[in-house]
């Protein structure tokens, strides 16, 4: 079976962390399709994080292949061109922001594929206005609110154009306000995506299938259900315990 | 969190390129080091002071910056003239202030002063991302640069981690007090923190990583090349220059 649009197809893929005998990732298989908008709920140390890491390289699999535009991927060298394709948001923005100031932050990805300095403030200046942070292109880095950072932060990611985007779970720690906000820009962006959640209500508003993982394997929509159950019961607001 | 006090303002020095800046302090600096005669080092400390004006700097700022360093001196003026060699000067019993002792205290206490006050009208009067580009223009490795850079980035991210733990222990009832139990708190508490900066180091490079980073030194911003830094270059060396060979023929 040829997949023309396929972005991204891990294929077998087994993965444990050294000195540990239990695999996070245990055959596991997954593909993103061009235009994919896949949402992924699982417990905390299922192995979404590692997941992710998988597919930008940085995490190397004890056995499988990956395949990202069609091309098999397998050492550090492989990996360096396609990474400026696949946009990460890392879980906590100050990992990702690390240049003094939110332009030199944004703008590091573009300069880093060899774009000139203008070229490169010119897409840093694009990706900020696309968020509404334009406000904040001096800004000191260190000195954003939570949400700032994130946005920032997504920013940077979308400033070297990439053709699809991995998010760690882009609303940890986010007022209602931010998570608004992301809801409009996700919907609003033409790439594909692939976020991980808690909240199921940021993941039902931004993606059309939800996949979940179990056992180092992914479940998809065809397997798993996720849905909100909402019901009256008798014990009014008083605590009690379902059976 | 390094505040950056100095760093907003118009004067002639904020608009003076960090290269040159870097340059004209570490000259100033070396050679008011290295002056023997508190004659001349008065003249250093004149043109500090004259840098200070030129930099428009408020005078009660710069002096409360300079406060660790009074209190470093008033050590050496309780020490120094006690237990220096030489001439004395002043005699109580046993105490004896010898002029030597004086004299040196004397020379520390303007040297460090005018270095000082070099660096403040100098270099804190630029954020420390133009440091970092004036590093990296004048030469210096790109990882030290980094270096730099980082520190001035995740300095804020781990005190603000160190003071989450510190509460954390506060709220379970910890009172900090000269015990054992207090150092091996204090103890965890820092290896804590080095477990914590280096998991977050990783995570960074992994985000470098991630956006295409390759060990090369990018900066954004720009210095047009100004008839007024050259002018301000040539001052300060023909300053600094005139002084050594004043010191070295005349004195």
């Amino acid at each position: 079976m040829t997949h023309i649009s396929s972005i991204i197809r891990l294929e077998d893929i087994c993965y444990a962390y050294p000195g540990s005998n239990t695999k996070v990732l245990d055959h596991l298989n997954l593909e993103i399709v061009k235009g994919n908008r896949i949402g992924m709920m699982a417990p905390n140390g299922s192995g979404k994080t590692t997941l992710l890491h998988t597919i930008m390289g940085l995490c190397k699999p004890d056995s499988g292949t990956i395949k990202i535009f069609g091309k098999t991927l397998e050492n550090e060298k492989d990996f360096l061109p396609v990474r400026s394709k696949i946009g990460l948001l890392f879980q906590d923005s100050d990992d990702q922001l690390f240049c003094p100031t939110v332009m030199e932050d944004v703008a590091f990805g573009p300069l880093n594929l060899g774009f000139s300095r203008s070229e490169a403030i010119d897409m840093a200046k694009t990706a900020l206005h696309g968020l509404d942070m334009q406000m904040f292109e001096q800004s000191v880095t260190h000195r954003l609110s939570g949400g700032q950072k994130k946005l920032v932060a997504l920013a940077a990611v979308l400033a070297m154009k990439p053709e699809v985007l991995l998010l760690d779970e882009p609303t940890a720690g986010l007022d209602h306000k931010v998570k608004e906000k992301l809801i409009h820009i996700l919907n609003n962006l033409d790439i594909s995506y692939f976020v991980i959640s808690h909240e199921f209500d940021f993941i039902s508003a931004v993606t059309d299938r939800v996949y979940s993982m179990e056992n180092g394997r992914i479940l998809t929509d065809d397997e798993i259900h996720i849905h909100r159950h909402e019901h009256v019961h008798k014990h009014g607001k008083h605590p009690h315990i379902h059976k | 969190m390094i505040e950056e006090k100095f760093v907003s303002g118009h004067s002639l020095i904020h608009q003076l390129d960090p290269k040159i800046r870097i340059l004209a302090a570490s000259v100033l600096s070396v050679s008011t080091a290295l002056c023997d005669h508190v004659s001349i080092t008065w003249f250093y400390l004149g043109i500090a002071i004259f840098l200070i004006v030129l930099s428009q700097l408020s005078p009660v700022e710069v002096v409360k910056r300079l406060k660790p360093l009074f209190f470093f001196l008033l050590m050496i003026w309780i020490i120094l003239p006690l237990t220096f060699e030489g001439e004395i000067l002043y005699q109580y019993h046993l105490l004896k202030i010898t002029g030597p002792g004086v004299i040196l205290c004397l020379k520390i206490t303007i040297k460090s002063i005018a270095i000082l006050l070099i660096f403040t009208a100098l270099i804190a009067t630029m954020t420390v991302a133009s440091l970092g580009n004036g590093f990296h223009r004048l030469n210096v490795p790109d990882k030290l640069v980094f270096l730099l850079l980082m520190c001035y980035r995740y300095i804020a991210v781990i005190e603000e981690e160190y003071k989450r733990l510190l509460r954390a222990a506060k709220f379970r009832g910890f009172q900090p007090g000269t015990n054992l139990h207090s150092y091996k708190t204090f103890a965890y508490l820092a290896g804590m923190l080095f477990v914590r900066a280096s998991l977050r180091a990783e995570r960074v490079h992994q985000a470098m990583l991630c956006r295409g980073f390759n060990r090369k030194f990018h900066t954004l911003d720009v210095y047009p090349s100004n008839r007024l830094n050259s002018i301000f270059l040539i001052g300060v060396f023909t300053a600094s220059l005139s002084l050594v060979i004043f010191e070295i023929i005349w004195i």
